[in-house]
């Protein structure tokens, strides 16, 4: 059989499958956070229960205050739904405080509720992120959710095989942030639009789960509502020991069933691409798609040398970003940093940002928000946090904070970010906010000059994690 | 949600690629209980100028009346917030015609009643320019996949399976429970051969490390 991934994933949990083609298929993993309202909303309208409480899980992350108590009174009411919806259904809840709070997409793998083989669902576009673990995780909308909350099931019809095969070792300094930009810059922001994406290659192979999981993470921005990585050694070794991971009695059988899922040799794939791993520099955007990337040396694009429809595109977002046809990348100053978000956020991209800062003042202000309270705990245990305390950045609590900008930690109209967030889009961050997305490295390198800058002198002479 | 098959209205352009989920509804709105209704949040930092002000030569803020929205490639791409699909459908669009669609903002505006049109991006190109930033009478045929838009014809594609769900504006939840047997059997296999699947047991007792 010359099965891909996808295909070992699908047909494992196919109940029935229509004539139109679209399958009901289980879901193992539900998680919920504040914006489920409306789908709780849903189910409480039909007077149906939440059908699996030991397969959902609810965390505070959207809203979560990173800073004391929530900022406005519609933010605590946000959270104070999530919590009796939880309460009421019998949902185990990573509530504010909990040590196994943090962002869905950082905590869910942390406890070991993401594992090969399983289905995860969650009302967020980048539940994709759990797809590095050789799992079928896709975001859902509110009537899906209060479906899902409902049933434990899903209506899908089965996507396209795409694969991204990235070969050779990325040069230092360069991470899976600058895959994922490059190949969405390549591609397009709708490039894997219908596609499930399997990322392969040595480069890939090479990443831990931190960085497979930046990858799956921003498939989403490259159209892709699947991203997924083959488990391996890499992800047994991840998830040996995790909270809700399988224990001693059925370790090895899982691992057995798990060995199973990757792509035959021969398996055909609808849409193939290659990159060469050696050949991605880090990378940055410049405008208000994540498709609008160059790496850091390059110069902003010159609407007037590109087709029209391009061009256009290119005019408008220049105007709202602020910036000039020509200019170099590198000479665009910035007015503040964030290093936070479900992209990168994990223990490894503060290690990568924290190498550059050691030492260093940063010229601009800036929040660095963990991705989990694990992860808070374990960066002070290593004393990262002092390393950005003492350039002068903000250590605050978990959450998607400045990334989606709902619970009050935003940018202000016409300042300039340069995030490690996931999207540029316009007001992302805040209305009229001026977002540079880049790896935690490139982030911190821009902290310290005050511009957008090549983080590779700066790593010269100092250890860094890959 | 209530079931169409053909749709009389006013299509309005709006001349953008990636209208991102962001844009049709800025996050800070999505704390709204829906019974307020979404319609006013819809593109609103487009429609608005930072004063909040409308902006008199925006698309919607020319023609309020439209229901038929027009727009360019990757319509919807971003976030899966179905309120992106609430604002459109408070603000009284039935359609949007656009050459490709967001894979989640698709499902969720099915899910709505919201018909995601997709066509050629000559159509669109031609739609534009022939609608010149007025509005123009449409139609829409769910059932033939086909219709016009300012005088000029309009053939879409569209999932099968979608276009029953919006012709008999179909709730899922109240079908899949039909397949309650074949769910519960599919369940108590899975126990049995993956059984680390459902994780409440040993997590409960403090995990395994």
């Amino acid at each position: 059989m010359s099965a891909t991934l996808l295909d070992n994933l699908w047909s494992d949990h196919v109940i029935t499958t229509r004539d139109d083609g679209a399958s009901l298929l289980w879901v193992d993993r539900h998680l919920v956070h504040e914006g489920s309202h409306h789908a709780f909303g849903k189910i409480a309208a039909k007077g149906l229960p939440v059908v699996e409480p030991g397969l959902t899980f609810g965390v505070v992350d959207h809203y979560a205050p990173t800073r004391g108590a929530p900022a406005t009174a519609d933010i605590a009411r946000m959270i104070d739904t999530l919590r009796s919806n939880c309460a009421q259904h019998g949902v185990t809840l990573f509530d504010q405080g909990d040590p196994r709070q943090g962002i869905v997409h950082v905590a869910g793998p942390e406890q070991g509720l993401t594992l090969p083989g399983l289905l995860i669902n969650c009302g967020d576009s980048h539940t994709s992120t759990h797809g590095a673990f050789g799992a079928l995780a896709f975001g859902i909308g509110a009537t899906e959710v209060a479906h899902v909350l409902a049933t434990q099931t899903v209506w899908q019809k089965k996507p396209k095989a795409m694969r991204i095969t990235i070969t050779g070792a990325l040069g230092p300094g360069v991470g899976a942030k600058d895959i994922a930009l490059a190949w969405i810059a390549r591609l397009g922001a709708d490039g894997a639009r219908g596609h499930a994406v399997e990322y392969a290659g040595a480069a890939v192979r090479g990443l831990s789960m931190e960085g497979r999981m930046t990858l799956c993470n921003m498939s989403i921005e490259g159209g892709g509502r699947f991203g997924m990585v083959a488990p391996d050694t890499t992800t047994f070794d991840y998830l040996k020991g995790r909270p809700w991971a399988p224990g001693e009695d059925n370790w090895d059988a899982a691992v057995a069933r798990w060995h199973k899922l990757p792509s035959a040799p021969d398996a055909r794939f609808d849409k193939e691409v290659t990159l060469d791993a050696s050949e991605i520099a880090p990378v940055v955007t410049w405008g208000t798609s994540p498709e609008e990337a160059l790496p850091v040396t390059e110069t902003v694009p010159d609407p007037t040398r590109l087709p029209m429809n391009k061009a256009t595109r290119a005019r408008a977002a220049l105007d709202y970003m602020g910036l000039n046809a020509g200019q170099r990348l590198q000479d665009i100053t910035i007015d503040q940093v964030f290093i936070g978000s479900c992209t990168n956020a994990r223990i490894e991209d503060l290690r990568a940002a924290a190498a550059v800062l050691q030492g260093r003042q940063a010229q601009v202000p800036g929040l660095v928000s963990p991705g989990s309270a694990g992860v808070k705990a374990q960066a002070e245990a290593e004393g990262l946090d002092q390393i950005f305390t003492a350039a002068g950045l903000e250590w605050v609590g978990a959450g998607c904070s400045m990334c989606v900008a709902m619970n009050g930690d935003s940018v202000a109209a016409g300042k300039r970010c340069a995030s490690t967030t996931n999207r540029n889009f316009r007001g992302r961050q805040g209305r009229g906010a001026r977002t540079h997305l880049m790896s935690p490295a490139m982030v911190a390198a821009a902290a310290v000059t005050g511009r957008l800058t090549d983080v590779r002198p700066l790593l010269q002479g100092r250890e860094v994690q890959a | 949600m209530t079931g169409w098959s053909r749709h009389t209205g006013v299509a309005i352009a709006l001349d953008r690629e990636n209208v991102d989920t962001d844009q049709l509804i800025p996050a800070r709105f999505m704390s709204t209980p829906r019974a307020q209704g979404y319609g006013s949040f819809l593109l609103h930092d487009m429609r608005t100028e930072a004063d909040g002000t409308p902006n008199p030569y925006f698309p919607l803020n020319v023609a309020p009346q439209a229901s038929i929205l027009i727009s360019r490639r990757n319509f919807g791409s971003g976030s899966s917030r179905e309120a992106a699909v609430y604002a459109l459908v408070d603000a009284g669009f039935r359609i949007v015609i656009a050459p490709s669609f967001g894979d989640i903002f698709a499902s969720n505006a099915v899910n709505n009643g919201l018909l995601p049109a997709k066509v050629t991006e000559d159509a669109v190109e031609g739609y534009i320019r022939h609608l010149a930033g007025r509005a123009g009478p449409a139609q829409v045929d769910l059932v033939a996949g086909s219709g016009h838009v300012a005088g000029r014809p309009l053939q879409f594609e569209l999932d099968a399976g979608w276009r029953q769900k919006l012709i008999n504006g179909w709730d899922d939840t109240d079908l899949t429970r039909q397949h309650a047997d074949a769910i519960a059997a599919f369940r108590a296999a899975r126990a049995a051969s993956q059984p680390w699947s459902f994780p409440a047991a040993h997590a409960a007792a403090g995990g395994n490390t």
